[in-house]
C-alpha cells in the first residue's frame, strides 16, 4: 500500500476556482479524514482522487505514480458513496461481486469472497434480495461489503453516514473504526461530522473555501488549533469564543475582558509579549470550566442534562458562553455559581488572521 | 337520496359527458364495424339492404394470398423498422447524453422530422427517390454511379419506405431514451467507473438494464404504430410496386374504397385491431406487473 501525496492540486469549475492550491501527503496505512462544512471542496478533492472529477492543475501521487490523468479504474481504489450507489437491478450478491466479475476473476474464488465479506458485515441471509428491498443500515452495509471484497490499495469514503439515522450511525461509525483496525489500508474518509472525523482519523484534515486549515492528529487539532476555524470546528459542545485584551499587572499577563481577568502561565509570556496591550481573540472550551470557589460568578441562564454531564448557558463578557460540567446535583436555570478557568486551557487567537498566538 | 349518496355519485356525474362522447365516438363505430365485417356490403347499399354473411368475409380473407402477403409485409415492416429505430434511437442518446456546447440545439434538431406531417414526409421522400431528378440519383449519377431504382423495384421500394419510416421515428425513440438516461442514478454509474467498468461496460452492465422498463414501453408503442402507418407509403409507393411495400392499411383502403367491399374491409380492420389489442394488453398488463412490483417492494421496505 503507497502513501498518497497531493501537489498543487487544483480545481475550477469553469471560471469559479474551487481548490486552489492543495498539498496534503497521506502516509501508507493511514485513515485520513477530511473534514469541513459543506462547500469546503473535501468532496471534490476526494472525486478528484477516485478520477471522478478531472483534476485542473496538480499532481495525485499514489506511490511513485502520477495518477491525475488515470480513469478511476486505473488508481486501484475502493468507493462507498453517501447514497450507498448500489447497482438497483442487481442483487446483494451480484452488487458485491460485480467488480470482481469485471476483473475476470474464477467464479468460486469471487463466490468465497463474497460470502466471506457477507459473513463479516452480516449480510448473508440478504445476498439474493435486491437494493430496494433492504432497509438503509442494511443498503449501506452492502455498499460497504461492494468496496471490501475487491483488494483495492485505497478505500475512498464520500460521507457514507449521513443518510442514516442516529442510533445506526454510532454502529456503523463504530463498526467502521474496528474495520480499519482490521484491514490497514489507506483510508479517505469525507464528512461534515467532527465527532465522525475525531473517533475515526489517524489523521484529520480541517479544510475550508478549498484550503486545508490544519491536518494533524484528532488530539493535536483538539489541544493546538491553529486558528479560529480549527477550534471552532473541532469539539462538542462548541469553544466559546470571547474579546479580551492582553494587559501585564504584576508582572503576570492576562487575558482581561469585560467582567473577567484570566491569567496566563509564564510559559507563554515570551511569545505573547508582542501583542501585549492588544485586542485578542479568547477561546475556552467548555470542558475547561470548572466549578469552584473564588472564580468568576456566572449565572445560569440554562441548564442543559444530558446524564453524567449538564451544558450550562451562561454569560461571560457580555456573550453568551455554553459550560460543560458533570452533574452532581442537578443545577437550576436562574442560579449563580463560581467557576474557574486554568490559563493553560486557554486559546488566543489574533482577531485579524484569526491564527492561533 | 341522501347527502352521503349524492356524494358518492358525484366524481360519476363529472365523467358522464367525456363517458358519452366515448360511447359514440368510440364505441359506436367499433360495433359498426364489427357488424360490418359481417356483412356482404357494396358502397352503393345502404347498411339495411346489405345481406348478412356470417363469418364468410373472414374466411375468404384466410383464403386469400393477396391478404397473407399483405399482413407478411405489415409484419416484415414493423419488425424491420421498429428494430432498425431501436437500435439508432438507442445508440444516439448513448451518444449524446453528454454536455457539449450546443447540444440542445442539436436535440432540438432531431426531434423535428416527428414533428412533420406524414403526408409532407412522403411527398418529401417521393420527390427525394425520384428517378431522374431526385437528390439521391442524382448525387450518384454525378459520382458516376448508376441510378437506384428506388420506389420501381421490389425490394428497393421495400427499402425506400423502410428509410423514411426510419428517418421519421428514430427520434422519438432517442428523446425517451435520452430522458431514460438522463434520469439514471449519476452514482450507480459513477460507482461503476470505480469497479473498473469500460464505458462499453458501463452501457452492457448498468445503463441499458436500468433503461430497459422505458425501452420496453417504448417498444411497444412504436410497434403499435408501424401496424398503422398509412400516409407516408401511400403517397410514396401506394403499395407497389405488386405488393411489395403494401401494409395492412393500405389493403384495408383499397378494399372499401377500389375493390368497393366494405364487409371485407372491415372485417381487415378488425384482425388488424386484434393485433394491435394484444400489443396494447401485453403493454398494460407489463405496465401493471411494474406497478405491483414497485408496490410490492415498499411494502418490504416499510416493514424492516
Amino acid at each position: 500500500m503507497p502513501d498518497i501525496r497531493l501537489q498543487n492540486l487544483r480545481k475550477d469549475y469553469g471560471a469559479v476556482n474551487v481548490i486552489e492550491n492543495l498539498n496534503l501527503d497521506m502516509a501508507d496505512g493511514e485513515f485520513t479524514v477530511l473534514v469541513g462544512p459543506s462547500g469546503c471542496g473535501k468532496s471534490t478533492t476526494l472525486r478528484m482522487i477516485a478520477g471522478l472529477e478531472t483534476v485542473t492543475g496538480g499532481q495525485i501521487m499514489i506511490g511513485d505514480r502520477d495518477v491525475s490523468k488515470l480513469e478511476p479504474k486505473e488508481r486501484d481504489l475502493a468507493m462507498v458513496f453517501q447514497d450507498y450507489a448500489l447497482y438497483p437491478h442487481m442483487n446483494v450478491a451480484k452488487n458485491m461481486s460485480f467488480a470482481l466479475r469485471l476483473a475476470r476473476m474464477n467464479k468460486s474464488d469471487i463466490e468465497t469472497r463474497v460470502k466471506e465479506v457477507a459473513a463479516t458485515l452480516d449480510l448473508t441471509a440478504y445476498l439474493d434480495r435486491k437494493p430496494a428491498e433492504l432497509s438503509g443500515g442494511q443498503r449501506q452495509r452492502v455498499a460497504m461489503g461492494r468496496a471490501l471484497v475487491r483488494d483495492a490499495g485505497t478505500f475512498l469514503f464520500d460521507e457514507p453516514l449521513s443518510n442514516l439515522d442516529a442510533k445506526l450511525r454510532g454502529q456503523m461509525r463504530a463498526e467502521l473504526a474496528l474495520m480499519s483496525q482490521r484491514i490497514k489500508k489507506n483510508m479517505i474518509y469525507v464528512t461534515h461530522d467532527q465527532v465522525e472525523a475525531m473517533t475515526l482519523g489517524d489523521k484529520i484534515v480541517v479544510m475550508k473555501f478549498g484550503e486545508i486549515m490544519q491536518a494533524g492528529t484528532p488530539e493535536e487539532l483538539y489541544r493546538s488549533p491553529a486558528n479560529k476555524f480549527v477550534a471552532g470546528f473541532i469539539g462538542s459542545p462548541t469553544m466559546n469564543f470571547l474579546t479580551a485584551e492582553l494587559v501585564e499587572e504584576g508582572g503576570t499577563l492576562s487575558a482581561k475582558g469585560q467582567g473577567f481577568a484570566i491569567p496566563l502561565p509564564d510559559a507563554r509570556k515570551a511569545s505573547l509579549q508582542a501583542h501585549k496591550d492588544r485586542q485578542i481573540h479568547l477561546g475556552i472550551r467548555p470542558s475547561s470550566f470548572a466549578e469552584g470557589p473564588g472564580g468568576l460568578k456566572m449565572p445560569v441562564i440554562l441548564s442543559e442534562y444530558i446524564g453524567a454531564q449538564s451544558v450550562l448557558i451562561s454569560e461571560l463578557g457580555g456573550e453568551r458562553v455554553a459550560i460543560e460540567v458533570n452533574t452532581v446535583a442537578p443545577i437550576r436555570a436562574g442560579e449563580t455559581r463560581e467557576f474557574t478557568v486554568q490559563g493553560d486551557e486557554v486559546h488566543l487567537f489574533d482577531p485579524k488572521t484569526e491564527a492561533a498566538l | 337520496m341522501s347527502i352521503a349518496s349524492t356524494n358518492r355519485m358525484t366524481p360519476y356525474l363529472f365523467l358522464a359527458p367525456a363517458g358519452l362522447v366515448l360511447a359514440f365516438a368510440l364505441f359506436y363505430p367499433i360495433c359498426y364495424m364489427i357488424y360490418a365485417s359481417f356483412l356482404d356490403w357494396n358502397p352503393s347499399q345502404r347498411i339495411g339492404e346489405a345481406e348478412f354473411v356470417g363469418l364468410r368475409n373472414y374466411f375468404k380473407l384466410f383464403g386469400d394470398d393477396a391478404f397473407r402477403e399483405s399482413m407478411g409485409v405489415t409484419l416484415k415492416f414493423a419488425a424491420v423498422v421498429v428494430t432498425i429505430e431501436m437500435f439508432l434511437g438507442v445508440g444516439l442518446a448513448l451518444l449524446l447524453d453528454r454536455n457539449i456546447r450546443g447540444m440542445s440545439v442539436l436535440r432540438t434538431l432531431f426531434i423535428l422530422p416527428m414533428m412533420i406531417a406524414p403526408i409532407v414526409v412522403g411527398l418529401m421522400w417521393r420527390y427525394m427517390y425520384h428517378p431522374t431528378v431526385g437528390i439521391f440519383n442524382k448525387t450518384l449519377k454525378s459520382w458516376g454511379f448508376d441510378g437506384i431504382p428506388w420506389l420501381s423495384d421490389g425490394s428497393w421500394a421495400f427499402a425506400s419506405v423502410v428509410i423514411a419510416d426510419v428517418w421519421q421515428w428514430t427520434p422519438f425513440i432517442f428523446i425517451l431514451s435520452l430522458a431514460a438516461l438522463q434520469s439514471l442514478p449519476a452514482s450507480a454509474i459513477e460507482a461503476s467507473k470505480i469497479d473498473g467498468a469500460s464505458g462499453w461496460q458501463q452501457i452492457i452492465y448498468i445503463k441499458l438494464p436500468l433503461m430497459l422498463p422505458v425501452l420496453i414501453v417504448t417498444l411497444l408503442l412504436r410497434l403499435i404504430d408501424s401496424f398503422k402507418v398509412l400516409e407516408v407509403i401511400l403517397v410514396m409507393t401506394n403499395g407497389g410496386p405488386g405488393l411489395s411495400t403494401e401494409i395492412l392499411s393500405l389493403r384495408i383502403n383499397r378494399t372499401a374504397s377500389e375493390f368497393r367491399e366494405l364487409g371485407e374491409a372491415a372485417a381487415m380492420s378488425n384482425l388488424l385491431l386484434i393485433v394491435l389489442l394484444i400489443l396494447t394488453f401485453t403493454m398494460f398488463i407489463y405496465n401493471k406487473a411494474q406497478d405491483a412490483r414497485a408496490a410490492r417492494l415498499r411494502a418490504v421496505e416499510e416493514e424492516v
